[in-house]
């Protein structure tokens, strides 16, 4: 068991946990806030698979931005100081039976499968390359992205200012 | 153990799909099934980015993951700004409660 290998374990239990963490607890922002480190920890391990560019982006755009904006749709659409911010649960048991079925069916899959794979060589700096894929062999998806995420912040904005008349 | 391979990672991102699944099964509150899609995305991620790497496909993985952020970033806004719209018109967002389209 080489440093690889324990820090990959590392990163691993801390997303798991943190993960279970998520769906399990009652209060919603120790959910939100334990998302914090399911994030951190996927970007581990993607740091781990060589993709530096894609945990550093990972990082900006999800803990910086998806979980901020969570936390205030948490913090808007709950009465913090009357009512204490708890979320009910429900089909406990038919999620449980499903989602572990499901765990089960993938990982006998994924073990079962004989993957072709290619010894992974040491990893160089990814950003230059994913740049020049992202301005030729992608360009056209890379555009239409930027047109969605234009739409989205109109659309966002005009949904969540609407008056009542 | 055996050494960390390509079915580490695959197994992880299992688990994390199927844990997003319960919480968007389970979960009331429509902030929090919002975090369940954010675990799919990710375990998702997860699995493009690991094939990138152990399979022969140079970048292409990376560049997906990154396009998939940014559709997750995009469904968040979205989402997020119908909740609030939903808790300015039903004052609660109990997605087993609210079964109208309108008032």
């Amino acid at each position: 068991m080489n440093l690889y290998d324990i820090i990959f374990y590392l990163f691993a239990v801390v997303t798991v946990v943190s993960a279970i963490v998520v769906v399990t607890s009652k209060n919603i922002i120790y959910s939100a806030f334990s998302l914090l480190f399911t994030l951190f920890g996927i970007a581990g391990l993607y740091v781990l698979l060589g993709a530096d560019f894609v945990a550093v982006v990972q990082i900006m755009v999800y803990v910086g931005g998806i979980l901020i904006l969570l936390l205030f749709g948490v913090m808007l659409t709950n009465k913090i100081t009357s009512v204490d911010i708890r979320t009910g649960t429900i089909n406990i048991f038919p999620a449980l039976l499903g989602s572990m079925l499901l765990l089960c069916v993938l990982i006998v899959l994924f073990l079962s499968t004989e993957w072709v794979t290619v010894p992974a060589e040491l990893s160089k700096s990814t950003t230059a390359g994913i740049g020049k894929l992202l301005l030729t062999e992608y360009v056209l998806i890379f555009e239409l992205l930027g047109i969605l995420l234009l739409v989205a912040l109109i659309g966002a904005a005009s949904i969540a200012r609407r008056e009542k008349e | 153990m055996a050494e960390v391979g390509l079915n580490h990672f695959l197994v992880v991102s299992a688990i994390l799909f199927a844990l997003g699944l319960y919480g968007i099964v389970t979960r009331k509150n429509a902030v929090m099934v919002l975090m369940g899609i954010e675990l799919i995305l990710n375990s998702a991620n997860i699995n493009f980015i690991a094939f990138s790497r152990f399979g022969n496909f140079g970048l292409n993985g990376q560049v997906m993951a990154l396009f998939v952020i940014i559709l997750a970033a995009a469904e968040a806004a979205i989402a997020l700004a119908i909740v609030l719209n939903i808790y300015k018109t039903f004052i609660n967002v109990n997605v087993d409660e609210i079964d109208k389209l309108k008032e």
